[in-house]
């Protein structure tokens, strides 16, 4: 009874709460892709350094509390600082949309030139993040860093396996429920948010029943933006803050938006956890795991190299792109 | 004629960094940029010819310069005896699985298929792995410091050329399998993807590429600065050139790449030329303006599409070997998908869509712009920051992300041509 208690906790450990961390991670930056895709109609190559961006401008504002001593310890600062970052990359998106996306958009643009369009600012967030953050590596997660450590879960239930529950995993989760019902409940009961959806389905009559389609942008643009630094945030504190990485998170990113159907916030959920899962289920070392549920192996028992997690995003993109072309809740065909 | 202006005052701009720097530094510039030109074709080829937006472009060059190292580097032969029995019979029965899998969907149809298909990949892939693991064990622990690969063919560089080309051809016939049926996005997204699996796997198979050990020491198609330097012959030319000898060297080796490269460049740029201006490139045109007219006019359209991504991929590749040889080393960690993608864009976009000798001139110019804009943007950096005094925050922080501004410059390039000049710096002819 203990080993399989004791598989059950290394599971827990290892698979579950990082995958369900990561899921949450990728669920935020892919409502964001989703809803841009959905209200713009096209794939904004910019959003994983919108992401970099919103999380630089939180480091920034953690760096100015910690220099005058403002702290919410046990808790990192990260969290008081968020509404800073969020703040610039709203205003970033609103200036991007303003000085770039606009001139397309009266034009009506082909979605491709929007995809173009969005290479380049992706260029000029990057550098601008290079620039403000420097490309080094950033840990600014401050506080206590362990909800339980393994040790003290190890003496208090006896077993030999231990359970380390991070504060920022906690974070994220209980970040990403509020915002996500946040959200939900803007969409569904708000007059704007309504009228987002109704947009987003049906251009044409949400345009003929006086919907005011600049409104309907700016909203999304803020929205987008807010979830990009949220979701860069929580990333960067969980993992570590690289500007670089946010560009390879574009892959999953956009593999969780296409998977649970493009155009579709629920889709973008399901389908970012779904994606983070399959990373980290096929790339864990099942060795102990088996160990302790009676099968010694001299092998890992992993099934691919955590090098190999980018794989794992595109086999599951292709598998949906040939099966189910418009993903599990049924978005719209790119 | 209005393309020999610009790129004659292209080659002023090389010759000003010749004086004012050095010849040296003139020529490493020109061959990175005939280089790119070479990339930015391939690219042109996809996007300009049939309007497919193909963001895996440093997945091909990779191949290119992964093909360029195995044909050159010298066969280890303890890894061979080591481990190369297993590598082998594991290919064969990836190949045979595969074999197996294509024969059950001839017969069988449904979800029974589907199913069967499934259970096939993952017994086929565990037997695989089953004799590919110890064996590559084994053969990355024969000498790990200086091998602990199975080496190359041992051929000669040149060869790796049109091989590498080929290799990528073939990679992106999978891709394009795949995606090209659907929408432009999908496509996109999907060479995205391809394109970090390929750097994934030239970083982590060690038993093939080292991975990040890389391999140095690639051999050359053209002679070493040292042995040029000892040569009586040189060393006379070298005294009437007037200067130094080992300048003199390093200078006509660079020359001699330049002549291969230009050479490689000539040759695929009349091709293109004349496919452009053939029917084929007519139907091209058509296909990418209005595929639905096309496709009412009898074309294939997915057939063409396939068709010229493979031709624009193999390009790439061609263009990835070469610069792996420029370089004599091979590092997976190099490729990033800002240098090696979409760069490449910024060039194609710059330069023209739809005109070659506007991808190759975007080529040029963006090379050019992205390697003097560090020098020239911490001059400026220095220049603005001068009248605050030595060691302040804020000048030292400027000066020291200088470099990083030549990303957003790069971005405001794109911007701007997109939006003022969207048919770029020579216009496609119509």
């Amino acid at each position: 009874m203990t080993e399989i208690l004791n598989a059950l906790v290394l599971f827990t450990n290892f698979v579950i709460l990082p995958g369900a961390t990561y899921g949450a991670q990728l669920a935020l930056g892919a409502l964001g892709v989703t809803l841009i895709y959905g209200i713009l109609r096209f794939a904004n190559f910019a959003h994983g350094d919108l992401m970099a961006f919103g999380a630089a401008g939180t480091i920034g504002a953690v760096l100015l509390f910690q220099a005058i001593g403002i702290s919410i310890a046990p808790l990192p600062t990260a969290i008081i600082a968020l509404p800073f970052g969020i703040l610039l990359a709203c205003a970033l998106a609103l200036l991007t949309d303003k000085w770039v996306y606009r001139f397309y958009r009266k034009q009506r643009a082909a979605p491709v030139v929007f995809t173009i369009v969005s290479v380049g600012v992706m260029f000029m967030y990057n550098g601008l993040t290079r620039f403000t953050i420097g490309p080094d590596d950033r840990q600014f997660g401050d506080g206590e860093r362990f909800i339980i450590k393994a040790r003290a879960f190890k003496e208090m239930t006896g077993l030999s396996e231990g359970l380390a529950i991070r504060t920022s995993q906690v974070i994220t989760l209980v970040i990403a429920v509020i915002v996500v019902v946040a959200l939900f409940r803007f969409l569904n009961k708000s007059r704007t948010g309504k009228a987002m959806r109704a947009y987003s389905d049906n251009e044409d009559l949400a345009l003929l029943s006086g919907i005011n389609p600049d409104r309907v942008v700016m909203v999304a643009w803020l929205i987008a933006a807010s979830l990009a630094a949220i979701a860069g945030t929580l990333y960067g504190l969980d993992k570590s803050y690289k500007p670089f990485v946010f560009a390879q998170l574009l892959l999953p990113i956009f593999a969780s938006a296409v998977v649970g159907g493009i155009g579709q916030p629920i889709g973008a959920i399901a389908g970012g956890f779904i994606i983070a899962f399959s990373e980290v289920t096929v790339t864990y070392a099942y060795k102990k795991v088996a160990f302790y549920l009676g099968f010694e192996s001299d092998s890992l028992l992993q099934l691919l190299s955590v090098e190999y997690k980018f794989a794992i995003s595109f086999v599951i993109l292709v598998v949906v792109l040939l099966i189910r072309p418009t993903g599990i809740f049924k978005g719209r065909v790119l | 004629m209005r393309g020999l202006i610009y790129f004659g005052i292209m080659f002023a701009a090389i010759a000003i960094v010749g004086v004012y720097q050095s010849w040296n530094v003139a020529f490493a510039i020109l061959n990175l940029c005939l280089i790119s030109g070479v990339m930015a074709l391939g690219v042109n080829i996809q996007w300009g010819y049939a309007g497919l937006f193909n963001v895996g472009i440093m997945g091909f060059s990779a191949l290119g310069g992964a093909t360029a190292m195995l044909i050159a580097t010298k066969p280890v032969g303890e890894a061979w005896s080591a481990g190369g029995v297993g590598v082998m019979l594991s290919g064969l029965i990836i190949a045979a699985t595969v074999a197996i899998i294509i024969f059950v969907r001839r017969y069988l149809s449904g979800t029974l298929r589907v199913w069967i298909t499934a259970g096939l990949i993952i017994a086929g892939y565990f037997t695989a792995r089953l004799l590919f693991d110890p064996a590559t064990d084994l053969i990355e622990r024969v000498n790990p410091a200086q091998s602990g690969f199975l080496g190359g063919l041992g051929l000669p560089i040149i060869l790796a050329w049109a091989v590498g080309g080929v290799i990528a051809a073939g990679a992106a016939w999978v891709v394009g399998k795949v995606a090209l049926g659907l929408r432009s996005d999908y496509l996109a997204i999907a060479t995205l993807g391809i394109s970090e699996i390929i750097i994934a796997m030239l970083k982590n198979e060690d038993w093939l590429t080292r991975g990040v050990k890389n391999v140095a020491g690639l051999p050359r198609p053209v002679p070493y600065e040292v042995n040029l330097v000892q040569a009586p012959w040189f060393q006379q030319l070298a005294a009437s050139w007037g200067g130094d000898v080992q300048n003199a060297a390093s200078i006509t080796v660079k020359l001699s790449y330049a002549g291969l490269i230009l050479i490689v460049l000539a040759i695929l740029m009349w091709l293109s030329e004349r496919a452009i201006k053939s029917p084929w490139g007519r139907m091209m045109r058509a296909i990418r303006d209005n595929r639905d007219a096309a496709s009412a006019m009898g074309k294939n359209v997915t057939a063409r599409h396939l068709q010229v991504f493979i031709l624009g991929s193999a390009v790439c590749g061609i263009a990835g070997a070469m610069l792996t040889t420029l370089d004599g080393q091979f590092t997976p960690t190099s490729y990033i998908p800002l240098r090696y993608t979409f760069l490449i864009w910024v060039m194609v976009i710059l330069g023209g869509s739809g005109n070659n000798w506007g991808a190759v001139l975007g080529g040029f110019v963006i090379w050019f712009v992205w390697i003097q804009a560090e020098p020239v943007g911490l001059a400026l950096m220095s220049g603005l920051t001068g009248f605050l005094p030595e060691g302040n925050v804020v000048r030292e922080h400027m000066v020291e992300a200088a470099p990083h501004m030549r990303l957003f410059l790069m971005g405001l390039i794109l911007l701007v041509v997109m939006r003022y000049a969207p048919r770029g710096l020579l216009p496609e002819r119509r």
